[in-house]
Formats: C-alpha cells, sequence, structure tokens
C-alpha cells in the first residue's frame, strides 16, 4: 500500500513538473475558461429575461459553475494524450516492465489532472467575481469538489480510451464526439426549464450536469440540498468506478500487443 | 526446471498476433528457443518481423508467450511477473525518458519507482551520470540532448536498480557512428566490470559479432543457428571471393565462369560483385583470373576473405543482410 502511495506522489510530481515546465500549454489552460466566460457571458447575457428562466437574476452567476465544469470536461477529455505520448516513446513499456504499480500509474495522472482542474476552478470563480459575478462562500468548496470528481470521470475514461486505441488521432475524435453533446445535454448554459423534456430527461443520467448542479446549487445561494446530495454521491461513485476500470485497462493493453 | 548458471532460458515459445478484421493471424514466434548463460551477452540477430522485440517483450512481462516457458533469473515470466520486473532492466527501441525533465531527474524518478531511497537514487544518478560522461548536461532538460547522449541516458535509466539482466533491444539504431562506437565500449563494458548478463537484440552483424559472446540468428520465429560468432564462421568452410567487375552485364559472365573453376561454388552475381566460396580462395585465384581473361573479362578487384557474420546470416536466413535492412525502412 506504501508503495502505491510513494509511487503514485512521484508519478504526479512528473507530470506536474512537465506541466510548469510548458508556460504555453500554461497560458492556454488559463486563457481557454476566461474566454468561455466571457463570449458566452456577453453573447446570452438576456436569456435570463426570457420568462421561465427561473435560476438567479444574472446570467453571468448562472453560467459560472457551467464553465466550471466545461472546462473540466474539456482537459479531463485530454488526459489520454500523455499516456500516448509515453507509449510513442518507450516510457509505457519501461514503465510496465519495472515494479511500478499500475494503480499508481493512474492515480498519478488522476491527481495531475485534478491538481490542474483546481487551479482552473479558482480561475473561472476568480474572473468571474472581477466581472461582476457574486456568489455564496460555501459555493466554492462544493465547486471546487465537483471539478474535480468530474475530472476524475473523465480522465479515467479518457486514459482507458488511450490504452484500447493507442491513437492520438482517435483519442480526438472521441473526446470531440463526447464533450459538447455531454455540454448541452446539461444545465451547464441553459436553465434546464426552457429545455425541451428530452433534454431534461436526459440530464439527469449526464455526469456533467450533475457536477453543474452540485456547484450551482450551493453557489447561488438558498440551496435545494435535495438535489445536490444524491448527485454528489453518483459522481463520487462513479469517479471511483471509473479509475477502478481504466486501471484494469492496463491488462487489455498489455494482453493486445 | 530453473538452471542456476543460466540467466535467461527460453523453450519452445509461441505466439501469434490476431490479424485484425479480415487479416489473417500473424505467426510471431514458431518453438523459438535458447539459453544465456550468467554474465555475458547474448545476441539475438535476425531481420525485422523476425520475432526478436516479440521474444524481448515476453521475457520482461509486457506481452505473454501463447505457450512456452520463459526463466528470467530463474523465474518463470508467466507465473511470477512481478518478481521478474525486479530482476531486470529494459531498454527499448524507442528512446525512454521523459523530454520534459532533465537527466538527472530521469534517473532519479527512476531509481525511486524501482524502490531507491531519494537519498540513494540520488547517489546512483550522479554516479550513472558520470559513468556515461553526462554530468555537463545533467541538469537540462532531455528534450535539447543528442540522439547518442539521449541513448546513453536510456541504459543508464536500466541500470539504476542494478538488474541481474539487463535488455537493449536495438540500442544502437539510428546513432552516428562515433555514438554507436561510443555505445559499444559501454555494453562492452556491462558484462565485463558489472558482471551483468545482457540480451541484446540487433540488425547490425558487426554489433553482434563484436559484442555477443553467443548468438542466436533468428527467422520467422526460430532459431535458425546458435553458438558464438567464431564457432558460426568456422562452421562456413573455406573462404569467400568476391569478384568485382565493370559493369552487371560483366558480372552475369564472369558468374558463369566462376561456376567452371575447381573449388570454387555457389557463385552469386549481386549486381557488378559475384561473390562465391572457395575451399582455399588463396589456390583458386590464378584459375579464376585466367578463365576471366580468356572469356575476354577485366575484373576491377578480387579478394579472397576469411568468411563473415553476414556469409552465415546468408546462409541460414537465405538472403543477404542488407537487403533486410531495405524491409525495415519500409516496415
Amino acid at each position: 500500500m506504501s508503495t502505491l502511495v510513494t509511487h503514485s506522489v512521484l508519478l504526479t510530481q512528473r507530470s506536474l513538473r512537465g506541466f510548469a515546465r510548458q508556460p504555453i500549454f500554461l497560458v492556454v489552460t488559463l486563457i481557454q475558461p476566461m474566454v468561455w466566460l466571457i463570449l458566452f457571458g456577453r453573447l446570452f447575457e438576456s436569456v435570463t429575461d426570457i420568462p421561465g428562466f427561473e435560476s438567479g437574476s444574472s446570467y453571468l452567476e448562472f453560467l459560472t459553475p457551467g464553465v466550471v465544469a466545461m472546462t473540466a470536461l474539456f482537459s479531463a477529455a485530454w488526459a489520454g494524450t500523455v499516456y500516448i505520448e509515453d507509449m510513442d516513446r518507450g516510457v509505457m513499456d519501461r514503465l510496465l516492465a519495472a515494479p511500478v504499480s499500475r494503480g499508481a500509474m493512474m492515480n498519478g495522472t488522476l491527481a495531475y489532472q485534478s491538481v490542474t482542474s483546481v487551479i482552473q476552478t479558482l480561475i473561472v470563480l476568480g474572473v468571474a467575481w472581477l466581472i461582476g459575478a457574486r456568489f455564496a462562500w460555501v459555493g466554492v468548496p462544493f465547486t471546487i469538489l465537483a471539478a474535480v470528481l468530474l475530472t476524475v470521470v473523465f480522465a479515467a475514461l479518457s486514459n482507458a480510451v488511450a490504452l484500447l486505441v493507442r491513437q492520438q488521432e482517435a483519442l480526438i475524435g472521441i473526446s470531440q464526439f463526447t464533450a459538447l453533446p455531454l455540454t448541452f445535454l446539461s444545465s451547464a448554459v441553459m436553465d434546464p426549464q426552457l429545455a425541451p423534456g428530452w433534454i431534461r430527461a436526459t440530464a439527469r443520467f449526464n455526469p456533467l450536469d450533475w457536477a453543474v448542479v452540485v456547484a450551482r446549487e450551493p453557489l447561488l445561494g438558498s440551496p435545494d440540498w435535495d438535489a445536490v446530495w444524491p448527485r454528489l454521491g453518483a459522481l463520487t461513485v462513479l469517479a471511483v468506478v471509473m479509475a477502478a476500470v481504466a486501471t484494469r485497462t492496463f491488462g487489455a493493453y498489455q494482453r493486445s500487443r | 526446471m530453473p538452471t542456476p548458471d543460466l540467466a535467461v532460458q527460453v523453450h519452445d515459445l509461441h505466439k501469434t498476433y490476431p490479424g485484425g478484421r479480415g487479416h489473417d493471424p500473424v505467426p510471431a514466434l514458431a518453438g523459438l528457443g535458447f539459453a544465456v548463460e550468467r554474465g555475458t551477452v547474448y545476441g539475438l540477430l535476425g531481420p525485422n518481423g523476425a520475432g526478436k522485440s516479440t521474444t524481448v517483450r515476453i521475457l520482461t512481462t509486457l506481452s505473454r508467450a501463447d505457450s512456452g516457458v520463459a526463466r528470467v533469473a530463474g523465474l518463470d515470466v508467466a507465473v511470477d511477473p512481478a518478481a521478474v520486473r525486479r530482476r531486470i532492466g529494459l531498454v527499448s527501441q524507442r528512446p525512454s525518458s521523459d523530454p520534459m525533465a532533465t537527466g538527472r531527474e530521469n534517473l532519479v524518478l527512476a531509481g525511486r519507482l524501482q524502490g531507491l531511497t531519494r537519498t540513494d537514487a540520488t547517489a546512483r544518478a550522479a554516479r550513472l551520470l558520470d559513468r556515461f560522461r553526462l554530468t555537463d548536461a545533467a541538469d537540462r532538460l532531455v528534450r535539447t540532448w543528442s540522439g547518442g547522449m539521449s541513448r546513453k541516458l536510456d541504459v543508464a535509466i536500466g541500470l539504476v536498480h542494478r538488474p541481474d539482466v539487463l535488455f537493449l533491444d536495438e540500442p544502437t539504431t539510428g546513432l552516428d557512428p562515433e555514438a554507436r562506437a561510443d555505445m559499444w565500449a559501454e555494453i562492452a563494458r556491462l558484462s565485463v566490470d558489472d558482471e551483468m548478463t545482457v540480451l541484446l537484440t540487433t540488425h547490425y552483424l558487426d554489433e553482434a559479432d563484436r559484442l555477443a559472446s553467443r548468438l542466436a540468428i533468428v527467422d520467422r520465429g526460430r532459431v535458425r543457428v546458435e553458438g558464438s560468432p567464431e564457432e558460426l564462421k568456422s562452421e562456413l568452410r573455406g573462404d569467400t571471393l568476391q569478384v568485382e567487375l565493370p559493369d552487371s552485364d560483366q558480372a552475369a559472365r564472369a558468374c558463369a565462369v566462376l561456376a567452371g573453376v575447381a573449388g570454387v561454388t555457389g557463385p552469386v552475381a549481386d549486381g557488378a560483385v559475384v561473390r562465391a566460396r572457395a575451399e582455399s580462395g588463396a589456390r583458386s585465384i590464378p584459375a579464376l583470373m585466367a578463365g576471366l581473361d580468356a572469356a575476354g573479362l577485366s575484373p576491377v578487384s578480387a579478394s579472397v576473405s576469411r568468411p563473415s557474420l553476414d556469409d552465415v546470416y546468408l546462409q541460414h536466413v537465405g538472403r543477404a543482410h542488407r537487403s533486410t535492412e531495405r524491409d525495415e525502412e519500409v516496415a
């Protein structure tokens, strides 16, 4: 067990060090959520005037948790590219032929993705606050937690896909194909009361929507805890299950070669 | 049964890769077997697709054989892969360092993942950097290193935990001649100074000849012939004759002439060059030259040499080694 922890920490450090050394990557990671926030925020500003838009009075405040979740999802969907780079070099083979636990190899990337997700979340909240949004403080830890859990779910999925398809192009295709539909099949950018019934129904099973609700309810004040807790629970269970399943795909990766 | 003197034992390995939609399964290994004594350098030589890399993947626990037994350091790779991983080092064909880390960071991380403490890993990294003369570049990102330096780092990473058996999968492919000579010197030191067993795969005959104390020529998933380079060469009786002519037309005619000279066998024209074997090259040369003269052919050069590993390879794999390297470019 202690080996698992030590190896997880070592591999997380390796990724964070590489991340810090790529300033462009760092800047893009920071700018992208700001673009979402400002573009969407201004473009759809007036939707709060549509009769039936019930969730709060400021679209910026409504949108912020949506952008947090989108950012987490979009970043996490790319997580597998690290594995693919390691496979293209001999790094993956070297680690798999060494006494490194597969669980630690998975934990390392998930922890790294989680750290970047926390940074992005804080920046989105900060930028939103600067351009006028005001939140209940109790919502901040819930927002961070939601972002991290969503990140783990999709980073694990991305890693598993990377281990199975082993091609950057296929990974990009899959993440493009899932990220946007999941965003629009949720309450990320639009009050579900104004969406068609089938979208409302689909959103109930959409982990992105779970994260948005877990973050938005406490952020906007007077939260409906009955909506928050079951979604937070489901997100936690899904994160653990996805990480475990993704770790097992190392076996499939080795068998197929 | 495990034999204590043997670092690697491979017996009757079979492996077939699934072909995928609409393709036949691809047989990679068809009853491959060999044994490597402790503290020696053993070479697996053969064309691309012969099964060398598949064998290394199985021995390093990255892949599983369909049947057969493989033991490394006395441990069955199929039964106890975790224990095998603690005893081996792998230098794969592709660079296996992290380009976004420095050389020193790469070594320290590899050492710690192998179970060394931070202090031990740091000391070991410094020693290896020194040994491979990488200390000056040690704290620069590997991204900025030359191919030869980065390859030496790969070997150093493979050695960080002092493995019993080191697997070197085509260690000098893509290196310039100077870096290759440097790498050869390092590999030669491994078995001598470190008493390590090295399993080397290569498609360079001179590399195998120079480094391996024993080698197996592998083709189509089987060992075609096995022995020390000297044994393999002495199995080929006689000398190699090589006659160069001005063009390929003359070479074809010279081929017919050589076939008629007593004591000369198997002449083959390859472009403007004719190669043949002779029981005694020195005694055949006068008759050969007279025959060429009588046929109105004027050779550019003629030479006699002791058999090389090239000849052994040609004999067993049935095609010249240069053409397999061209296949490699395509594959």
